[in-house]
């Protein structure tokens, strides 16, 4: 006697199609799911780009020049003075153009002990994530929040002082408000910020 | 009943003239009908061009900002704008630009309404660096006292060009001597270039001149011509007269050559020309600026006259030294201008011309109002007069680097701009009042530890050792 499980071809082909469809369909959304890119993924991204190459300009440019080989100086002033812009300014300008271009995320260079006082935290976000950089070395900050009537995903990161040239013209300039920085320590901090929909 | 019927016939007819005269004006050239207020000083040439700024009715905020951008985009990149528009684009500064929207010109630059314009076309009450930098004097303890209203009117900072007011410069150039003692001019060379680029070593003569023979050409004209440096440049007759353009595929003889002639040679002088009152009219491809349209003082008894080239520099002798004095008193009639040969800077341009003095130590109208700057052209440094004469009154501290310091101290200069009464004399005298801003940064300077101010403006702390 045949089981009754196999009196019902019909049901049986239904099943498995409906079983069949559920699977496509799952594989479909975890594919999806597998090629977004999520905000922190995307800011994480950035941030290395911008890391790479601000410590390749900060050592490789900057102190190697003005500090090992002594050829030439960095100045905010490095137009009129015929010098290097300093690597914070290098950054911002970046910043900025990206700004121009229209592009959809933004990104600043801000510290707890900024030299130019625009650059100190603003937003309640700003000022947690400076100050969880300090309190938890090594690791980023991250948070949602609303500016403007935009929702963003907020990235901080640590910027470490990489070289001489960094801690040397920090601690001594007229308008810092700390001058015991160390090579290695974090002076302040990546902001990244990208607009989230809905 | 029949007073009705006229009513209506009356309303329709009324209606229909209003609708048609509206209508024109909409189609027609003159649309004057529809400037809502008085334009600005630095506008109004071009206020019956519409579409420069307002190219598409529905853009709003956007296709302003574009049109102010067109024009005024490049001043701001060379003067390093301090307040860019990329600074407040970044959400950070969200809380700021819903009090100031420093994203668009017009927020602070407000067209066709004369009654609030003042100074710079600004149309802002005067406490708009208050929104931002209330806390200033927390940072900058000097600046406690002072009165909102005088950050940007006082001679220490403007809202865009900071480039001669900047700290570091302020301390770098410190106070400087009333006159210096070797002023420094910038020297021609751009006559000499074109010769070295087109290997000219032979100046053309009398005998060289190249015209229709069918001409009868004045003798004086062409010994005007023989005096020039287009002369010696070997610039014929038929360079100008009979070169080809866009307007003139073939070349044929013109009495009177367009400003495409000039344009062969003197690119960026017109350029700058177009950027300036002179000759903005010509960019938007109006009618040349005259006379009876200039809102400046001009000459009551003067005919009207067309600004081109040749009003200044006349024809043929192109005589750069009445272009600098002679051809502006022509027409300007102002205090200012008035006031000019009774000044000091009159005294040392006559012994300038009269060979007193060195060619390139007095001081025109030119010296300051188009003063000669350095450019890079063709992957060489020339000397450019620039022919924008606005470009470094907006505001007037522009001055001061191209113009001023070529013969006085810095602290001399700033004082000088800032005194309204030594403006309209054309600087016969000394400035009542001296302006801190030195002072402040050099006492901020002084007050660093020492062991700070041993690296003061070396920023990475040594000097860089010479190889020589």
């Amino acid at each position: 006697m045949r089981s009754t499980f196999f009196q019902y071809p019909k049901i049986l082909a239904g099943i498995l199609l409906a079983g069949g469809l559920a699977l496509v369909i799952s594989a479909c959304s975890s594919s999806t799911a597998s090629t977004g890119i999520s905000p922190q993924m995307m800011a994480d991204s950035l941030h290395a780009v911008m890391a790479a190459d601000r410590t390749v300009y900060t050592k490789k440019v900057v102190n190697r020049l003005v500090k090992e080989d002594k050829v030439i100086k960095a100045s905010e002033q490095w137009e009129d003075e015929k010098a290097l812009p300093l690597p914070a300014q290098m950054f911002r300008f970046g910043a900025e153009m990206v700004a121009e271009q229209g592009a959809p995320f933004s990104y600043s260079l801000l510290s707890l002990w900024p030299i130019n006082k625009q650059n100190s935290p603003k937003t309640d976000a700003e000022k947690e994530g400076l100050q969880f950089l300090v309190d938890n070395p090594g690791q980023n900050f991250y948070k949602e929040e609303k500016l403007g009537g935009v929702k963003y995903f907020t990235a901080v990161y640590p910027d470490p002082a990489v070289a001489p040239a960094c801690v040397e013209c920090h601690n001594d300039h007229k308008d810092t408000p700390k001058s015991d920085f160390k090579i290695g320590d974090v002076m302040g901090g990546v902001v990244i910020r990208i607009p989230l929909q809905g | 009943m029949r007073s009705k019927k006229t009513m209506w016939i009356a309303w329709i007819v009324l209606s229909a003239s209003l609708t048609s005269y509206y209508a024109y004006g909409l189609a027609g050239k003159d649309k004057s009908a529809y400037l809502p207020g008085q334009t600005t000083a630095g506008h109004y040439q071009i206020e019956l061009s519409c579409d420069v700024c307002h190219s598409d009715p529905f853009g709003g905020k956007e296709v302003l900002q574009k049109a102010c951008v067109e024009c005024h985009g490049v001043e701001l990149k060379q003067v390093n704008d301090s307040h860019p528009k990329a600074k407040f684009t970044d959400p950070r500064n969200a809380d700021r630009i819903a009090v100031l929207d420093a994203r668009y010109c017009v927020t602070c630059h407000v067209e066709h309404v004369q009654d609030r314009t003042r100074a710079m076309g600004v149309t802002l009450p005067d406490d708009f660096c208050v929104y931002c930098h209330r806390g200033i004097a927390k940072d900058r303890p000097s600046h406690k006292a002072l009165a909102f209203d005088t950050c940007a009117a006082a001679g220490c900072h403007n809202y865009h060009d900071n480039k001669a007011l900047y700290e570091e410069f302020l301390v770098k150039h410190g106070e400087g001597a009333k006159l210096t003692l070797k002023p420094v001019m910038l020297a021609r060379n751009f006559a000499g270039q074109y010769r070295q680029l087109n290997r000219i070593d032979q100046p053309l003569t009398l005998q060289d001149a190249k015209y229709p023979a069918t001409l009868n050409i004045g003798k004086t004209i062409l010994a005007e011509w023989e005096q020039t440096a287009h002369a010696r440049s070997a610039v014929n007759c038929v360079d100008c007269h009979a070169q080809k353009s866009a307007d003139n595929k073939a070349g044929i003889w013109q009495d009177k050559p367009a400003l495409s002639a000039c344009q062969q040679c003197h690119e960026l002088e017109s350029e700058t020309y177009q950027s300036g009152k002179h000759g903005m009219r010509l960019a938007q491809n109006l009618p040349p600026m005259q006379t009876s349209l200039a809102r400046q003082v001009m000459k009551k008894a003067l005919q009207d006259r067309r600004q081109d080239c040749m009003a200044c520099h006349g024809s043929h002798a192109f005589d750069t030294r009445k272009a600098a004095v002679e051809a502006c008193l022509g027409c300007h009639d102002d205090e200012h201008s008035k006031a000019y040969k009774a000044s000091p800077h009159y005294q040392v341009w006559q012994q300038s011309v009269t060979g007193q003095s060195a060619s390139n130590a007095g001081v025109s109208c030119s010296s300051c109002h188009l003063p000669r700057i350095t450019v890079k052209q063709q992957g060489q440094k020339r000397t450019l007069v620039q022919h924008n004469q606005n470009h470094n009154l907006r505001p007037n501290e522009k001055m001061i680097r191209d113009v001023c310091l070529a013969c006085h101290g810095l602290g001399f200069a700033i004082d000088s701009l800032t005194d309204p009464e030594l403006i309209a004399n054309n600087f016969n005298g000394l400035p009542r009042e001296k302006i801190p801003s030195i002072a402040m940064a050099i006492k901020r300077e002084k007050d660093q530890p020492a062991s700070k101010r041993k690296r003061s403006g070396q920023e990475a702390g040594e000097e860089p050792e010479r190889n020589d």
